[in-house]
């Protein structure tokens, strides 16, 4: 136990407020982020029906208080509806996998931080839940976690179409996650750091490391959606193949628990989103909010601003699901395998051969010439980027231009001669 | 056998899943952006239906507030799917009258025959569709209730107005 107990050891502020004061503004705290979060939960439900609404030019929910009250009448419909047990699930498992799919999701949101810090006159307090000096691989190991709720629900309800789900889902994610990471160590590499605020605090004073890392934005982006079960990755619902995937079996408030779980977990990859790639709580264009004094005012301007990007990113997500369709299956495992994890590795080598060259050539992190190399380097590789992407090769559709060598393979295999489906009869 | 398929060059623009991805995504956004909608809020706003809609049905009435309908009994003979119920009286001046008259709506498939078949232009099919009720006693009609109604009543097909102009 002496691991945990330094690494709360290193948690620990320079200017840490007294334990009482620091007590009380932690569960101050706590309470505010989970009550934010659940109403944040409930009205993305209703942004989802009007912005879906919007896209097909409806007005989308508008009786129920003029729609704003909709979140409440969804709610009070999913108490009151029945919950069903099928007679062949395995309840113990059946009941845990709502928990399970919402739990790391909520968790996540501890170690974001979402505004700069307070410094009120009982010590400065940092507006995270925990500020971990690990905050980043709390992220990937909880992340992680979230497959588990989906593959027990397919797995617990012994339905095969829910069991397909599970299935789906469980590869899905495990391959979308090894290019997640993948993809967020370059921030690693420039940051030095893997605590979030000092991530954050490093992109305030360089440069968001979208301008840098376009690239490895992408890739998390990508990878969220995936992660996520979003579409164009919404596979493990699939509801055309599927039913509803997964949560087949569930009604009421269990099957409620699964979709607050979808948008929970869409908050937290706006979230990490912009944390990693897009400053966090930082305003643009000034360090008016990153230097000392801290004050109410800046903590309250920088908490929107980070809400504003979270927004953004949520509303990114929402847009793209009205817009694309589902990826077939063996466009979803070439994409994570064959395209996003070596395009990740690759970006690691070239970022960390720029960085290494760069300070062996002189230039100080942070310094202009030090920037400019990265950018530069940045705006080649999304060209490079675009053009590969753009020869159509890649998640193509059924009409682009095959692979000469897969065509005659193809013709090879139809003019081989056929072997019946069924042993012949009566000769 | 060769599959034959024909294989056609065609340009990256067609095939690019990028570039089709970003058209998309801007048309999706012009959409979300327009403020003209396509939905019709039924309870305020109603579509206007046909001059020959057969909805529910409606008795005329004379007059004096009598219904005008004189028994003959046409009606239940044609109706296909036995909706209506009819007992004739007469009165002591010889006049025929209806005793009871019934039509159940939820049987009714509005064909509107009982409209066409009718001699004295009595039975109407209606232009009015919001009938729902809570049970299906409710459906059954009684004189009373026919004559009561007051929507107005379907033109029906003219074989000489054949686009009802």
């Amino acid at each position: 136990m002496t691991m945990p107990l330094a690494l709360l050891q290193a948690a620990t502020p320079t200017s840490q407020p007294h334990i009482i004061p620091f007590i009380v503004f932690t569960l101050v705290k706590l309470i505010a982020v989970f009550t934010v979060y659940m109403l944040g939960a409930a009205l993305l439900t209703l942004a989802e029906r009007k912005i879906s609404a919007w896209i097909q030019d409806r007005h989308g929910p508008n009786r129920v208080g003029k729609g704003w009250l909709q979140p409440i009448a969804d709610g009070v419909k999913n108490f009151v509806k029945e919950e069903t047990y099928p007679a062949a699930a395995n309840l113990p498992l059946f009941i845990l996998a709502p928990v399970l799919s919402f739990i790391p999701a909520l968790v996540t949101w501890a170690v974001i931080p979402f505004a700069s810090p307070w410094g009120s006159r009982w010590g400065e307090i940092e507006m995270v839940l925990a500020p971990l000096p690990v905050g980043f691989l709390i992220i990937l190991a909880l992340g992680s976690l979230g497959v588990y709720g989906i593959v027990i629900a397919g797995w617990s309800s012994n339905n095969k179409y829910a069991l397909l789900g599970g299935l789906r889902s469980s590869a899905q994610m495990i391959s979308y996650e090894i290019a997640m990471g993948m993809s967020t160590i370059p921030v690693l590499l420039l940051a030095g750091n893997v605590s979030l605020s000092k991530i954050v605090n490093q992109q305030a004073f360089e440069t968001w490391n979208v301008l840098n890392l376009t690239i490895a934005f992408f890739i998390f982006m990508v990878a969220a959606f995936a992660e996520t079960n979003r579409l164009p990755f919404d596979l493990p619902e699939a509801e055309s193949e599927l039913i509803a995937g997964y949560h087949s079996e569930y009604s009421a408030m269990k099957f409620s628990l699964f979709f607050i779980a979808e948008y929970c977990n869409m908050m937290t990859a706006s979230a990490l989103m912009a944390t990693l790639f897009f400053g966090g709580w930082d305003i643009p264009f000034t360090l008016w909010d990153n230097l000392a004094p801290h004050t109410g005012l800046k903590t309250l301007l920088t908490l929107g601003c980070f809400a504003t990007k979270v927004g953004f990113f949520v509303f990114l997500f929402m847009w793209i699901r009205w817009t694309l369709p589902r990826f077939r299956y063996d466009q979803l495992m070439s994409l994570g395998w064959k395209f996003m994890l070596p395009l990740a590795l690759g970006y690691i080598v070239a970022i960390a051969t720029t960085v290494v060259t760069l300070d062996a050539l002189g230039f100080a992190r942070g310094s202009v010439p030090f920037h400019l190399g990265l950018i530069l380097l940045n705006i080649a590789a999304v060209v490079i980027l675009f053009m590969i992407l753009d020869r159509g090769r890649l998640l193509s559709p059924a009409y682009s231009r095959l692979n000469k060598r897969d065509v005659a393979k193809l013709r090879a295999v139809s003019q081989s001669p056929r072997t019946p489906l069924l042993p012949e009869s009566g000769d | 056998m060769s599959i034959g398929v024909k294989v056609v060059a065609r340009p990256t623009e067609e095939t690019s899943y990028v570039r089709a991805t970003l058209t998309g995504m801007a048309h999706t956004l012009k959409h979300l952006l327009n403020p003209e909608k396509v939905t019709t809020q039924y309870p305020e706003q109603k579509e206007s239906i046909s001059k020959r809609w057969r909805g529910t049905h409606r008795m005329l009435t004379t007059e004096d507030g009598k219904a005008k309908c004189v028994g003959c009994g046409l009606c239940p003979t044609v109706c296909p799917s036995n909706c209506i119920k009819l007992v004739p009286g007469e009165d002591e001046k010889g006049n025929r009258y209806p005793l009871v008259f019934e039509i159940d709506e939820f049987r009714c498939i509005f064909c509107g025959y009982c409209q066409e078949v009718c001699p004295e232009e009595a039975i109407h099919v209606g232009r009015h569709y919001e009938n729902a009720e809570y049970s299906r006693e409710g459906h059954v009609y009684d004189l009373e209730r026919l004559m009561a109604q007051s929507h107005p009543v379907c033109e029906m097909w003219d074989p000489s107005d054949p686009k009802g102009e």
